[in-house]
This record gives C-alpha cells, structure tokens and sequence, in this order.
C-alpha cells in the first residue's frame, strides 16, 4: 500500500540540449509536476546525465529529504543506471528511482508542441503515480559458472577453446562430426604464405584432445541451452559411433578387419571424391583418432547379421559397442562461444557452369582435396579419368557478387583461387587461367603473393565467365552417368573426360574470349550454414539478412552477440579467412573470460516472486517459465522461483490464477498507478 | 467471550437468494451464541423489527451488519447507505455483496431485456396486458410504490464503503463463526481485507497435481471424472486453482469441478482474467484454429464460467451507467 503522506517525490526534467526542449516547453512540464500528487520539488535542467545535472538531485535527495526520484528524460535504456547509481550515491535505494522517457517516445515522435507537452505530461504523471509504488529493492548478485561452451570444432573453435583452457578456464567443445579441424583440415596449404595447413592446424588438434581443461564432444550437437548469461544449462546430443571412445587406442585394425574389403562408401570429408568402408576414420589426422561406424551400410547394425571380422581385430580392447543408443549429456556453463563455421556454395544450381554435369567442372574444396597429400588421390590433381590436366580454369566470383546468389564478396576467394593457380602450376605445370572480376587482395602479403603468381606464369583474365560447354569434338557424350546418391562422381568410374570451353568476356580487350581447358575449379562462395537459423534460435542470437550471425556491433562489439553471455566467432559470423579467424576467436575467448572472470553478474532487478502463503501448487506456472526458472516444492506445494534463473519476462505473474506470483517493480499497484496516471490526460 | 458487554448486531438481505440467511442458521447451536453476543436489532428474515426503527438509530450504534446481496434496486440502496450510517463495522456478507454473485451476471445483458424475459418472453409467461412493474401505480386507494429496477447491479461497495468481505455462495458455517470470533475479539485484519484464507481451493484439494496441459475440455454431463487426479487436468473447468480458500474444497471432494464461489485470491482485481490467463497458458497445442476449436467446443459460456460470481465487480464493466441505474 501507498503511503502517501510521507511521500516525497524529486521530478527532473531534462533539456536533452534541444532534443527535449525545442519540441516542448519543459517550463510548463515542470510546472505541472509540481501539481502532481507526492512530489516535493521539481526542476528543470539542460543535461540532466551530466556530472551537475546528476549532483543536483544527489543534494536534493539529502537537502530536500525526497524519497522517490522520477527523471524525465531519454530511455531508461541510456540513462536508468546513471540516476539509480546517483540515489544510491545519495543514501536512496536505487529502485526507488523511475525515468520517463520524453524524448523518444514523446519528443522524438510528436510534431507539435503543445501535443508533446500533454503527450510528455501523461507520461510524466504515469511515472510519478508508478514510482509512488516503488518498494526498495536489493541488488542481487549470481555466481558465473566457470566453464565455456565452445560450438564448432574448426579452426575458430579449437583457436578459442585452447585460448580459455591455456588461460586455466574449463572448456566444453562441441563438433557435430566425427573429428575436429574443420574446412581448415581438408586444405593442403594456406595463403599467402603456403603454410601446410596440417602441419600448423593438426597440432593445435592434438592439444585439444590432451588439455586437461577441455571436454572434447565430437559428433554431438548443441540440443538446447536454458538457462542465462553467466549461467547456461546445455543439454548436448551425442551420436553413437559404434566404437567406446575410451576403449579405442586408435589402432586402426578394425578398418583393415573390416568383411568390406574395398572402400566403397562415398567419403563426405572428401567431398565424395574418396571411399570409405562402413568403419572409416573421416582423414588420417583425425581427433579423436576413433573410427566411426555408418550406421546405415555397417551389416551387422543395418542387417543385424555380419561375421564381425572388425571386433575380431579390435580383440581384446573390445571397443565396438553396436548398441550404442544417442545419448544427452548435460552441462552448466558460463559462456558460449558459436563458432560453427560457414558452408560452401553448391554450384550445380548456377546452370551454365555445369557442375555436376560436365565431370571436369569440381569445386574449389574437391581440388583442395585433391591436392592435399593426404586426400584421396595422396596429392596428385588428376582428372576423373586419372589423367594429369594441361588446361587449368578457374573461375572467380562462383555465387559471390552475385545478385542471383549471393550480393556479397566473400573475401577469401580471389586469394585462395590464387593459392590454387599456384599449387596447380606447381605440380602439374599446367597452364591455368584466372577469370576474375576484380583481384581483391587487402591483406598482409596478398598483393604480393599475387604478383608472385603472377611471375609464375598464371594467365588472367578480367571477366566474369558466361557459360562452360563441352569443347569442339567431344560433344558425343560429355555427360556424367547418374550421379551415385550422396557423393559425386566417384574417381576412375567415368570413362569420358573432355576438354572444356569457358567462354568469357575480357573486359580489358574488350573481345569474347572462349578459352579451351581439361578442367575448370570454380572458385565457390562461402555461405551461412543450412541449419544456421536453428543454430541461431538454440542461442538466442540473431542472424543478418545473408545468414551470417549478427554481432552486437558491427565495429564497437565485433564478437559479442544480441544474447550477453553468447560470443561468435570465424565464418559463422561471415566470411573470413583464417588469421581473421583466429584473431576473431581469441578475441570471443577473451570477451568469454572477461564475464567468467568478474565472478559475478548482476540480476535484474524485475523477478518474480512467490508469496508462499498464497501458492497453493497448482502447477499452471511451472511449464510456462520459459527459463525452467520454476520449480515445485512438493513437500510445502508451492512453487520456487530460482532468482538467478528468472529474467522478469513475467509470464508466471501473468499465469498464476492465485495471484501467488508476483513481480518486482511490476506489481499490479505499480502498474495500475501508471496507467491511470496516464489515462488521466489522455 | 460471554463476560464482554452484549454488542448489536443487523443482518440484512438485498439482491440475493436468501442462500446467506440460510448460512447464518447452518451454524446451529452457535446462534445461541451469537444471541449471547450480541442483541440482534434488525434481522427482517428473522425478527420484526422496521426499517423506520432502524432510522431512528443513532449514527454508529450498531456495532456489526452483516450485509448480504447486491445492489439492484433504489430501495436496496437506501438500506445499504441506510445501515452503512447505523453501523461501526460493515460487513459484505457472502458472494452477492461482494462481488455481485449470479444477480450480477445480469450485467451482461439490460434492464429492458431482463424486463422482457421476466414479464413476457418466458414459455410459462402470461402476460396479455404487458403488466411491468411501476415505481408508481395511482390505484383508486391511493398511489402505490415499488422501488427502481436499476440497470446494473453494483456490489455493496460500489454503493458504499466497506470494512470487511466475507466471501462464498453462502459462505462456509465455520466461516463465518470465525468471523464473528474475530469481530468479537477485535482480532481483524486492516479494513478493507477479505475476513478468509489467503491461498486458494487447490491448498485444500486432496487430488494428485501435475503440470497443466490440457487438449480438450469437458463439461460435468460429458464425462465422469477419476477420482485421484486434479479436475482441470483431466479437462473438467476447475476454478479452484484461482478461488479462495474457505469451502474445504467442497465440490472437487464429490468430483464436481469448483465453480470459484469464494472469489477471487487476495489481491487479485479480476477472478476471469485470471483464470482466462492461467488456462490460455494450459491449452496443448500452438495451432491458432486447433485452439479456437478446443475453447468453442468446451467452453460455450465464457462469462457464465469464468465470470459466474464476479461479473459486477471485475474489470469488465459498462462503460457509463446512467444516473437512474
């Protein structure tokens, strides 16, 4: 209950500069304060944030013995945690202060004057009938789970993961396949510098898997998070492999054991270019070294019947578990970093390049696959009917800058497709052909790695590519056979490899150019991945209009995200190449520490709560919270807000049919205060 | 208690049923301590005693009226501010004075239309000369009067001011014995309080609970309820997760839903939206025409439901009444 006669309430109305004071007279609003029930002075200043502004209501509060402060002025937004700071500076409970905000709902939006000043003095008597309700509040305060949940197991994440577990902080990682590494591990070497991408990723890979500080989940995926910064539940679906991960020594004799004798499952780390057996490792470097069982072509788990040559050789470690069931694991973290990568543009829906109808049109990752030593060939680049190209073609720009595709530039290509010139020359001499749009090379030693490969011999041709047709002569049958569902054409299984002819305008020559090639990489753009808006709903945060995660700001707050606790990283959150990558997942890793660090965070102040004596249990809030912050008590049939849970959203209050639930700072005397304070002028 | 000086008390009866006069007496032989209580001044049901002996009362001379029904009628109204001036504490007694009760749920509809019912349209109605009542009817003995058929009826504290609430259709005997032993021993909570429990039937309901989701309501005819489990999760309209404590939970125990005759909870201002808000958050399903369908098919008579006893004095209400009712 109101008690109204020690009421007494300090209104403050602020100029904002012009932005207040040019739409309306702030004279009159104060004046018209003053008559406003419980208010014991009210005054009127330029910039009422500014360090007098503020120590003018801290020496009111103590001259003038006022009680409640109503500020009129922006947002509560901007400036709510400035004037609740002064009243406590003051000796006020800082709850006891309530702002009004004039200047964007009133100043900002309202053209005449004398209708923002009626607008500005409903607002203003809402607020100082609402403050009259205000109850001192204490401030409280969580503990922050000292642990991080890192989503995606690429460079990104394993950058970010070992940055937090070097820094002594508990980590939990994720991947949904069966290994870690990512895009990076399926690349033979790195631009500008030719690093071997192996030789630098695959020991950070290995650190992941022996650092004491990091829980390592691969081929599970993020199942739902509850749960607030500082304090996430993380329910987290593991797939079965087959094969107990800690019984595997990673020996590999159960590949060899496997009744298949010959690879013949489609590869996907390969991107269908290389086979596997039902029992396959994705890449020899894998981490964990576990095979992996498929599920759908393994005999014994699709058929239930098989002589199980592969548990004969796996003997007495006995890790083959073939009713191994998914499983949920659970856990509590502080912190989340979403570093789940991008996805490479599918060509085949741009119809004149023909890919995956001309068999010698490939991506830019089947030739990354192709050249790295370790990838189904061992290295060599040969045509799918395992002869050497003379010819190389590589496109640019394949579904970048694009306004049928993709409108933005996806930034690492122009570099990569460099990389690739080079590595093709390199170890087959042959000639290739760039066709660009423009050379985009904005980085550390890019420029000159473009003019090295320039020196190296490698054609250019500014222009976009038009069309690829089957060149002259081998147009009989330049089709590739159906294609097997799941993977491409798989390597020495198509019988016709023809030349190729890419047909492009040179915007220099100012001539049609048709270009005759064996083979054609088209340089792919990187996109959001399929089931990023999935991703983006798991966590709270949100997506730009391409796909790509949205960061708090696009300058100030590069990796922090709309949800506190939740940082993104790599090329979830756009195109990017890898020391960007890297660069960005350091700096997430930081911002994560920077909240698990301060030990503590603030709650809002606007929970709810359950007057014990009038719950009776009737269980209609508890499925509602939509922060599972209620539980029941069954023994004193009520129902328990955890504080450190509740966000405020006040759906409970609004549910309870007992009235049991209530809110802080919204109760219903609070509430109807303000909105007959506000309904009386309009 | 008998040693304190006898106190007076009244008793009255407005738009009701007579149910509440009825629960005064199911206290049985304590009346005989109420007698011993309290001189009984007025109790027209019970005692003669006239309302012209009321008027010449002094101002504040009778200690507690118990005042039951709403507010339908001009002459109702005159008791109510009558006896509001006679009495030092005023009680609204039972459902009706609270919060308007059945009588109230008339305010969904109009006195002309209440008229037409009542006097013509009725099966069993004969009424060839369309007789209403009058306020004033000039016979060849003299004028005679009726009091005002008002539009709307108001609770007893929409008329006047109120100490004490005492909820339920009737309220409960122990109850109201309570009420009384607290009125006697100025044992009262801040004026303006509901003399009750401050929890809901659910508190005092014996059946097993569970988290509410509900597919498909039933109404009493349709099904017989198991006897274990809640009522509103087997689909029954159960208002006790939103009424007052006080019955026992009377109706849930012989596996009728309760139909939240005590009211709402302390502090709650409107029993129907409360409980529209807990069950639209109970409806298992997130199919905007699955959920239409669900209400249409099991809840026919929203206001009659949720609002059965608290139509007069929820939010809903008319917008303007006008100056003759």
């Amino acid at each position: 209950m109101i008690d109204h006669e020690s009421l007494r309430i300090g209104v403050y109305v602020c100029h904002c500069g012009s932005n207040i004071a040019g739409a309306l007279d702030v004279e009159e609003l104060t004046r018209f304060a003053e008559g406003l029930p419980g208010v014991a002075l009210s005054r009127h200043y330029k910039y009422m944030c500014s360090d007098p502004g503020q120590e003018l209501v801290k020496r009111d509060i103590v001259e003038h013995r006022l009680n409640r402060i109503v500020v009129a002025a922006c947002s509560p937004n901007l400036h709510e945690p400035t004037f609740r700071r002064a009243a406590e500076d003051a000796g006020l409970n800082r709850f006891l202060v309530q702002m009004c905000n004039i200047r964007e709902q009133v100043a900002w939006v309202t053209e005449d004057k004398a209708d923002a000043l009626t607008k500005a003095e409903a607002h203003l008597a809402g607020a100082v009938r609402r403050v009259a309700g205000h109850e001192p509040l204490q401030r409280q305060f969580v503990r922050i789970v000292p642990r991080a949940l890192v989503v995606g197991g690429g460079i990104a994440g394993i950058q970010a993961a070992l940055t937090l577990a070097d820094a002594g902080h508990k980590v939990v990682l994720v991947e949904r396949e069966p290994s870690i590494g990512g895009h990076m591990a399926m690349f033979d070497k790195t631009f500008p510098t030719l690093d071997c991408a192996a030789c630098i990723l695959t020991p950070k890979m290995t650190s992941v898997k022996l650092h004491p500080n990091i829980k390592l989940l691969t081929y599970s995926t993020v199942e739902s998070v509850e749960g607030s910064v500082g304090n996430y539940r993380v329910k987290i679906r593991r797939k079965p492999r087959y094969i107990d991960e800690d019984l595997c020594v990673g020996c590999m004799q159960c590949i060899d054991g496997c009744v298949f004798t010959q690879a013949k499952f489609s590869n996907a780390f390969d991107q269908g270019l290389g086979l596997r057996k039902p029992v396959y490792l994705p890449f020899p470097q894998a981490v964990p070294p576990v095979p992996v069982v498929d599920p759908e072509v393994c005999l014994q788990i699709a058929r239930g019947k098989c002589k199980q040559s592969c548990v004969e050789a796996c003997g007495e470690r006995n890790a083959f578990k073939f009713d191994q069931q998914e499983e949920i694991e659970e856990y509590n973290v502080g912190a989340i970093i979403v570093a789940t990568g991008f996805k490479a543009f599918d060509p085949s829906v741009i119809e004149y390049y023909g890919y995956g109808k001309y068999p010698n049109v490939y991506t830019s990752l089947e030739v990354e696959r192709l050249l790295n030593a370790g990838g189904p060939t061992g290295g060599k680049l040969v045509l799918r009917d395992g002869s050497t190209p003379k010819r190389v073609g590589i496109v640019h720009c394949v579904g970048s800058r694009d306004a049928n595709y993709h409108p933005y530039c996806s930034r690492v290509c122009c570099m990569y497709a460099l990389k690739l010139a080079h590595l093709v020359r390199e170890k087959t001499g042959a000639e290739v052909t760039n066709c660009y749009i423009d050379i985009r090379t904005p980085g550390k030693g890019f420029e000159e790695f473009y003019n090295r490969v320039q020196n190296e011999g490698v054609q250019f041709i500014r222009g976009k590519v038009a069309d690829i047709t089957p060149a002259a002569g081998n147009g009989d049958s330049p089709h590739l056979p159906e294609r097997p569902s799941g993977c491409l054409a798989q390597m020495g299984t198509v019988p016709f490899s023809g030349g190729l002819v890419m047909q492009v305008d040179d915007t220099l020559l100012g001539s049609i150019r048709k270009v005759e090639v064996d083979m054609v990489i088209l340089a792919v753009a990187l996109e959001a991945q399929a089931d990023a808006g999935d991703v983006r709903r798991t966590f709270g945060i949100s997506c730009s209009t391409e796909g790509f995660f949205l960061e708090k700001h696009p300058k100030l707050a590069p990796v922090n995200t709309a949800n506190d606790g939740v940082m993104v990283a790599g090329a979830c959150q756009g195109a990017k190449d890898i020391p960007d990558t890297v660069a960005q997942a350091d700096a997430a890793a930081a911002k994560a520490m920077v909240l698990i660090d301060s030990g503590q965070i603030e709650l809002e102040p606007n929970t709810a709560w359950v007057d014990e004596e009038m719950c009776s249990g009737c269980k209609t809030c508890i499925s509602l919270c939509p922060y599972q912050a209620i539980t029941p008590d069954e023994e004193r049939k009520i129902a328990v807000i955890d504080q450190a849970l509740c966000k405020g959203c006040g759906t409970c209050v609004a549910a309870c049919p007992s009235g049991a639930a209530k809110q802080h700072l919204f109760g219903d005397e609070q509430v109807n205060e303000e909105l007959e304070g506000l309904m009386n002028y309009v | 208690m008998s040693d304190l000086p006898k106190g007076k008390l009244a008793l009255y009866w407005a738009a009701s049923c007579g149910g509440c006069e009825i629960a005064v007496l199911a206290i049985n032989e304590k009346i005989l301590d109420v007698a011993a209580l309290f001189d009984i001044v007025f109790w027209p049901v019970a005692i003669d005693a006239k309302v012209h002996d009321v008027e010449k009362m002094p101002d504040k001379s009778i200690d507690v009226c118990l005042f039951n029904g709403g507010i339908r009628t001009s002459e109702q109204e005159y008791m109510a501010k009558l006896l509001r001036q006679k009495s030092k504490v005023l009680v609204a007694f039972g459902s009706c004075a609270s919060e308007g009760c059945i009588p109230g749920l008339a305010n969904a509809t109009s006195r002309r239309k209440i008229f037409d019912t009542a006097y013509h349209n009725t099966p069993s109605t004969e009424n060839p000369d369309r007789v209403e009542p009058q306020t004033q009817t000039a016979m060849a003995e003299g004028t005679l009067h009726l009091p005002l058929f008002y539009e709307t009826l108001r609770t007893l504290d929409q008329t006047v001011p109120v100490d004490y609430y005492l909820p339920g259709c009737p309220p409960e005997a122990e109850r109201i014995w309570d009420a009384i032993t607290a009125i006697v021993e100025s044992n009262l909570p801040p004026p303006g309080s509901v003399i009750g429990a401050e929890t809901t039937v659910c508190d005092e309901c014996k059946r097993t609970r569970n988290e509410k989701k509900i597919k498909k309501f039933y109404r009493t005819w349709q099904v017989i309820p198991d006897e274990d489990s809640c009522l509103l999760e087997q689909g029954l309209l159960c208002c006790g997760i939103a009424t007052r404590a006080g019955c026992g939970s009377l109706c849930p125990q012989v596996n009728s839903p309760c139909i939240g005759c005590y009211g709402p909870n302390k502090g709650v201002q409107d029993f129907g939206a409360r409980m529209m808000a807990a069950l639209s958050s109970m409806i298992d399903s997130n199919d905007p025409e699955e959920i239409d369908q669900i209400i249409r098919d099991g809840i026919p008579d929203p206001v009659g439901s949720f609002y059965r006893f608290s139509l007069a004095a929820g939010h809903l209400r008319r917008a303007k009444v006008g100056s003759r009712g």
